[in-house]
C-alpha cells in the first residue's frame, strides 16, 4: 500500500491500531515529494529532517492510542503565508525569500499541539494576491490533472499536495476564493470558514477584512477533523470570535433531509462553461435525491461584488504591506540614498508586479478625494451584497452553486490581462465580503479530465451544516476517489 | 470614465513609497484606467441610506488590563536587517 494515498482518518486508525508507523508515513509522504515535485512545483520548503523529529514526538503520542488527536503523526503541508517557527516562511515573495519567523501562527501551534507532522511549505502567489499561483515570485506550480494547466490561486500549492498525494492534507487561506478556487482546480475538498472562526495571528495579511485559513483535503470528514483542530478563539486575534466550536465529526453523519438548499439564479450566467453548469446542477439534483429541497433564490447584488473587492481588498492591502520597509524583516535594497529612497528601493526590489498593482490601487481608492467615491461606496456595496445573503437564508439552510465558471484554465493565458485573472473569482468574492463559510467539494469531470468544483455556502458559523451536506453528496458519488496519473 | 494619467500614477506611487520605472509606469496607468472603469459599475447602485461595512462579523473590541502581558522578545532582532545592540538601524534620517 503507498501510505501518502491515504486519508487522515484512515491513517489515523492505521497509526492507532500501530498497524503503521508516523515515520514510514512521514517517509512515504516524503517519497512521493521527491518523485512529483520535480514536475508539479508545489513545495518551496521541505521540512524532512523536522518532520522525521516530530514523526518521532508523535510515535510517543501514539503509545497511547486513545489520548492521541486524530492528526497525530498526520503530515501536512502549509502554505507559505502562515508563518512557521524556525521554517522559512516567503508568502511566494521575494520580499520574504529568506524570513524565518521567530514564532508559530496559532494555527500551526494548534496543528503542532494535536501532533501533526509539518511535511513543508507550499507554493502560493504572491502575499496569497492571484488566483493561479502564476504569481509567485519563485515559479508557477503546475495542476496535477494536466500539467500544463494552472492549479489555481491563490493556495494553488495546497489543493496540489493534496491532489497529488504529496500531504495528506494542508492548510490554505482565503480572502476572495483562493481556498476554493484551486480545490476546485484540483479535484479536492476546500473549505474557507466562517470570517472570526479560525484565527488570523502569524498569517501575513493580505486584506484583514477577508482572510481566513481553512483546510484542504481529500474527503469532507478529514476536511471537519482538520477544521475541528484550528478553529476557536484566540485572544493574539483581536477578529477572532468567541464561540464554542461544535464538534463536526458527531452531525457528519445526520443526513440532509429537510434541508433546504437555495440555488441562486445570477450564479448560472451566460459565458460559463457548458459543462461546469451542467456538473453542479447534477450534483443539486443528486442533493435533492437524498432529501434536500432545492429552492430558487435571488442574490441581486452579486454583479458587483468582484468590483467591491477590488477595492475593498487592495486598500486593506495597501495598508498592510505598508509594514514591508526594510527595516524589521525581508528584504533591503542594498544601497540608497537616504531612508525614503531605502524604502522606495526596498519595495521596488521585493515586491512582484501583481502586489505593485494592487498596492497602487489600494492607495489610489484611498487617497484624498477619492475616498468617497470608492472606498466608502465599495463598503455600502458590501452591506449590500451581505444582506442578499442573510435575506435568501431566510428561505434556504444552505446555498449551492459553481466554484468557478470555467475548469482550470492554461498555464499564461491570462497572466496578460490583470481584469480576466479577477473575474476568475466571480463566484467566490461574494462570500468573503459577506464574511460567510464556503466549501469546495468534487462534482465532476469535463471531457478533458479536469475536475469541476460545487460550492456550498452556509448561515455564519454553521459550518456544521456546510459539512454535513457536503458528506451526504459525497457519499453518494466517488468524483472525490478519483486520482490524476502523473 | 474615469481618466487616469501616468503622473497620477506616480504620485499614488510616491504615496505608496514604490519606485516605478518609465515602462511599468505606463503599463499600471493603462491596468488603473481598466479597473477602474470596470469598477464603475458600483456608480449605478443607489447607496446614500446604506451604512458601509467595515467587518463582515462584528466583535466588540476585546478589553483588557492595562498592563504588559509581553516582555520585549530578543528573538525578533534576529529578523532585522541591520542592527545595533538592541536597536534596528535605518540610514540616517537627521542630519
Amino acid at each position: 500500500m503507498d501510505l501518502s494515498q491515504l486519508t487522515i482518518s484512515e491513517a489515523s486508525q492505521l497509526l492507532r491500531r500501530r498497524e503503521i508507523r508516523a515515520r514510514e508515513l512521514t517517509q512515504s509522504v516524503l517519497a512521493r515529494i521527491e518523485t512529483s515535485d520535480p514536475l508539479l512545483h508545489t513545495y518551496l520548503t521541505v521540512c524532512a529532517e523536522e518532520a522525521l523529529a516530530q514523526a518521532a514526538a508523535a510515535e510517543q503520542h501514539l503509545q497511547t492510542p486513545e489520548t492521541a488527536s486524530p492528526l497525530c503523526g498526520v503530515p501536512i503541508a502549509i502554505k507559505d503565508v502562515i508563518l512557521t517557527k524556525g521554517v522559512r516562511s516567503t508568502a511566494g515573495s521575494r520580499m520574504l525569500a529568506d524570513f524565518v519567523p521567530p514564532y508559530d501562527a496559532t494555527v500551526i501551534q494548534r496543528l503542532k499541539d494535536a501532533g501533526a507532522i509539518i511535511i513543508g511549505k507550499v507554493n502560493c502567489d504572491e502575499f496569497a494576491m492571484g488566483s493561479s499561483t502564476e504569481n509567485s515570485a519563485f515559479f508557477p506550480s503546475r495542476n496535477p490533472w494536466d500539467l500544463t494547466r494552472v492549479p489555481g490561486g491563490s493556495s494553488g500549492g495546497s489543493a496540489t499536495a493534496v491532489a497529488a498525494d504529496q500531504s495528506l492534507a494542508s492548510l490554505g487561506t482565503d480572502t476572495g476564493g483562493s481556498i476554493r478556487l484551486p480545490a476546485a482546480f484540483c479535484g479536492v475538498t476546500g473549505l474557507k470558514p466562517t470570517y472570526g472562526r479560525v484565527s488570523r495571528y502569524g498569517v501575513v495579511a493580505y486584506a484583514s477584512s477577508l482572510d481566513q485559513v481553512g483546510p484542504v483535503t481529500k474527503d469532507v470528514r478529514d476536511c471537519a477533523l482538520l477544521l475541528q483542530t484550528i478553529a476557536g478563539h484566540d485572544p493574539k486575534d483581536s477578529t477572532s470570535v468567541n464561540l464554542p466550536v461544535p464538534d463536526y465529526q458527531a452531525t457528519l453523519t445526520h443526513g440532509v433531509q429537510g434541508l433546504r438548499v437555495g440555488v441562486p439564479k445570477e450564479y448560472f450566467v451566460e459565458g460559463m462553461q457548458p459543462e461546469v453548469e451542467e456538473a453542479v446542477r447534477t450534483g443539486i439534483a443528486a442533493l435533492t435525491a437524498l432529501g434536500v429541497a432545492p429552492v430558487s433564490i435571488s442574490l441581486p447584488h452579486t454583479e458587483y461584488a468582484v468590483a467591491a473587492y477590488y477595492i475593498i481588498a487592495t486598500a486593506e492591502a495597501s495598508s498592510n504591506l505598508a509594514r514591508y520597509d526594510g527595516v524589521r524583516y525581508g528584504h533591503r535594497a542594498a544601497q540608497s540614498d537616504g531612508l525614503v529612497a531605502m524604502y522606495e528601493q526596498t519595495r521596488a526590489e521585493g515586491f512582484g508586479s501583481e502586489v505593485k498593482r494592487r498596492i497602487l490601487l489600494g492607495t489610489y481608492v484611498l487617497s484624498a478625494g477619492y475616498y468617497d467615491a470608492y472606498y466608502l461606496k465599495a463598503q455600502k456595496v458590501r452591506t449590500l451584497i451581505r444582506q442578499d445573503f442573510l435575506q435568501a437564508f431566510q428561505e434556504c439552510d444552505v446555498i449551492a452553486t459553481p466554484v468557478a465558471p470555467t475548469t482550470a484554465f492554461a498555464i499564461g493565458e491570462r497572466t496578460t490581462d490583470p481584469l480576466t485573472m479577477y473575474l476568475s473569482d466571480i463566484f467566490t468574492i461574494a462570500v468573503n465580503l459577506a464574511g460567510l463559510p464556503g466549501l469546495s467539494v468534487p462534482c465532476g469531470f469535463d471531457h478533458q479530465g479536469l475536475p469541476i468544483g460545487l460550492q456550498l455556502i452556509g448561515k455564519p458559523f454553521d459550518e456544521a451544516t456546510l459539512l454535513r451536506t457536503a458528506y451526504s453528496y459525497e457519499h453518494c458519488t466517488t468524483w472525490h476517489k478519483r486520482k490524476p496519473t502523473l | 470614465m474615469a481618466q487616469v494619467t501616468k503622473e497620477d500614477v506616480l504620485r499614488v506611487a510616491r504615496l505608496a513609497r514604490l519606485t516605478l520605472d518609465e515602462q511599468d509606469a505606463e503599463a499600471m496607468t493603462a491596468h488603473f484606467t481598466k479597473v477602474l472603469a470596470y469598477i464603475e459599475k458600483l456608480t449605478v447602485l443607489p447607496t446614500d441610506d446604506i451604512e458601509p461595512a467595515t467587518h463582515a462579523v462584528t466583535v466588540a473590541a476585546p478589553l483588557r488590563a492595562d498592563c504588559v502581558t509581553n516582555a520585549p522578545d530578543p528573538a525578533l532582532l534576529q529578523t532585522a536587517l541591520a542592527k545595533d545592540d538592541t536597536f534596528f538601524k535605518v540610514p540616517k534620517i537627521i542630519e
